[in-house]
């Protein structure tokens, strides 16, 4: 499957990430492999296949509504980069 | 000739649900704590931790969505919809795009002794995001993940609303059916109910939608009515003067009254929703359902017609005290406690809707209780305290929610029952009031209210008024 140079840049943009022309070319190509190869799904015939969304014949996993987890908030907040007044630190975002 | 416009109207409501714990992790969702002291690495979007649904958050999905005739999606599942923002750890939010909980359903709602069905095309759940705050001193945002992951039901009605009117109703309708389920406290003005209006206008007779637009951080019925009839103009005025309404979300600003349209997230449109690989699907089964409706507890439109055959009371008392379920709690218990109904519903109906307005208190934020309501009218049936001190002790109920008993004790209120002592005060006031006593005698019958007054006076307002009147008459008969 062929990824255009739009697809490509949509997709860029989508994830946040600026690619080189280099980086690019090899997502494209990277990309269309990957399509390729899922592709291989399609030669199936499903028509009598119920569609799922999980692999595994697992159903309703759950937690009772109780309160487990405490105050860790020193430990989280070890993981940002920066914090101010008990808060994530990050850059001035409007609605 | 100028033409004549119609609004059509959908809401999107989200309810913030009344569990304990967050949706997928063992976080409290309660109010008020410092930043970030309700968090943990599944709600912090920490990479490997894995999301675990939360049983009570699908149970009362399923009591709104019986609630409000859905069909309930047996085979449910969650997906992912991606987008970046700072408020959203994950960058996604697990909500439900392809097979939400609720399908749909309907609710009546009456305007102007009209009634309507407004459609619900779909009920589903989902996360709520946590809370972004500006911070001047360093121009950056401060981001507060307590209310990230908090259980959040989205109701989406079909376009069946063409006016402000018919959508106060129906989030009327919807907030005491969900209070009343104890499935959310559905408060506009703190966030746990919130709704986005989708409005557009067309032509009267025509049957095509216009384009619409969608409102938001409408945080009030009042500003919802604004809002809205500010966007119908907004919609027309275009229209008329040939140009387009572009489809794009607005934001109200409800000290301007004005709308804006809202910067858009980049790009943000696509949200490549897909199924989420972390949850496993839902199924609910037919005796879970059956086990969820059973307990469903009586509802409003259940309770306006079970009161109306029960008690004595105006069925406009019967509205207003079933419009909060607060209210109905403290009205039923009281009667359950000895109460009779019909004081019951006279101290809500006149001294507490007093003191609501005065303290500007809402019906649901009533925090006296019912056991003291109760104590109150034994007190004044038992002619233990006179009806002016009955209603300066109900003003400290109201207020702290003393116990009446208690506090008439301690402030001396009770009403004097020695008829020796009330006979000698009449005497007293009797002796040093001749001019009155004249002025009664001679057939001025208002007279006796000046002395019933001296007298009340002379007892501190601690005696009975009717006692009072029976003594005097007696002894001005005399
Ligand atoms: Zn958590």
């Amino acid at each position: 499957m062929v990824i255009t140079d739009e697809t490509i840049e949509y997709v860029g943009i989508l994830a946040k990430l600026e690619l080189s022309d280099e980086a690019k070319e090899q997502a494209k190509k990277d990309m269309s492999d990957m399509l390729d190869y899922v592709s291989k799904l399609n030669e199936l015939d499903t028509d009598n296949v119920p569609a799922m969304s999980h692999a595994f014949p697992v159903n309703n996993v759950f937690r009772e509504d109780v309160v487990t987890s405490g105050d860790t908030r020193e430990q989280l907040l070890s993981n940002a980069p920066e914090q101010k007044d008990g808060c994530y630190k990050v850059p001035k975002t409007f609605d | 000739m100028s033409k004549t416009y119609e609004t059509v109207i959908g809401l999107e409501v989200h309810v913030e649900l009344a569990t304990k714990t967050k949706i997928f992790c063992g976080c409290s969702t309660e109010f008020g704590g410092a930043p970030n002291t309700h968090t943990c690495p599944v709600c912090t979007g920490m990479p490997g931790s894995l999301p675990v649904l939360n049983k009570g958050v699908v149970e009362k999905a399923v009591a709104v969505g019986l609630a409000t005739n859905c069909t309930i999606t047996q085979n449910c599942k969650f997906d992912r919809k991606n987008y970046f923002y700072p408020d959203n750890p994950q960058n996604y939010q697990i909500s439900q795009l392809y097979y939400p909980i609720c399908r749909d359903g309907k609710v009546e709602i009456e305007v102007d002794g009209k009634k309507k069905f407004v459609r619900i095309h779909e009920i589903h759940m989902e996360e709520d995001a946590g809370k972004l705050v500006h911070d001047p001193f360093t121009d950056s945002s401060l981001v507060d993940f307590n209310r990230s992951g908090v259980p959040l039901i989205e109701i989406v009605s079909e376009p069946d609303m063409r006016s402000a009117e018919e959508v106060i109703a129906y989030l009327e309708k919807l907030r005491l059916i969900i209070q009343y389920l104890g499935a959310s406290d559905c408060k506009l003005n703190e966030g746990s109910m919130r709704a986005d209006v989708n409005l557009s206008v067309r032509e009267v007779g025509s049957s095509e939608f216009g384009t619409r637009t969608e409102t938001k951080n409408l945080n009030s019925f009042k500003a919802i009515a604004r809002a809205i009839e500010n966007e119908r103009e907004r919609q027309i005025d275009l229209i008329e003067s040939g140009e387009k309404v572009v489809q794009e979300t607005r934001r109200w600003d409800d000290t301007k009254e004005y709308s804006y349209p809202m910067r858009s997230k980049e790009d943000a449109q696509d949200y490549r929703y897909f199924p989420d690989p972390d949850l496993v699907p839902i199924v609910i089964s037919d005796a879970w359902m059956e086990e969820i409706r059973r307990s469903q507890p009586e509802l409003r439109d259940e309770k306006r017609i079970r009161y109306k055959e029960e008690y004595d009371i105006p069925d406009y008392d019967i509205d207003i005290i079933t419009n909060s379920k607060k209210m109905a709690d403290i009205f039923e218990e009281a009667i359950a406690l000895g109460a009779a109904p019909k004081k019951v519903s006279n101290w809500l109906m006149v001294e507490t809707m007093r003191l609501m307005k005065e303290h500007s208190v809402d019906a649901d934020d009533l925090s006296f209780s019912a056991k003291n309501l109760a104590a109150l009218i034994a007190l004044v049936e038992s002619k233990a305290i006179n009806g002016t001190v009955a209603k300066e002790v109900f003003e400290k109920i109201f207020t702290d929610d003393i116990e009446p008993e208690q506090y008439v004790e301690e402030h001396g209120l009770k009403t004097v029952n020695d008829a020796g002592a009330l006979t000698k005060t009449i005497e007293e006031i009797v002796a040093a009031n001749p001019k009155s006593v004249e002025d009664y005698k001679s057939g001025k019958e208002k007279a006796i209210g000046f002395l019933v007054g001296q007298t009340m006076k002379a007892m501190q307002g601690k005696a009975d008024p009717g006692e009072v009147n029976r003594i005097l008459k007696e002894i001005l008969s005399k």
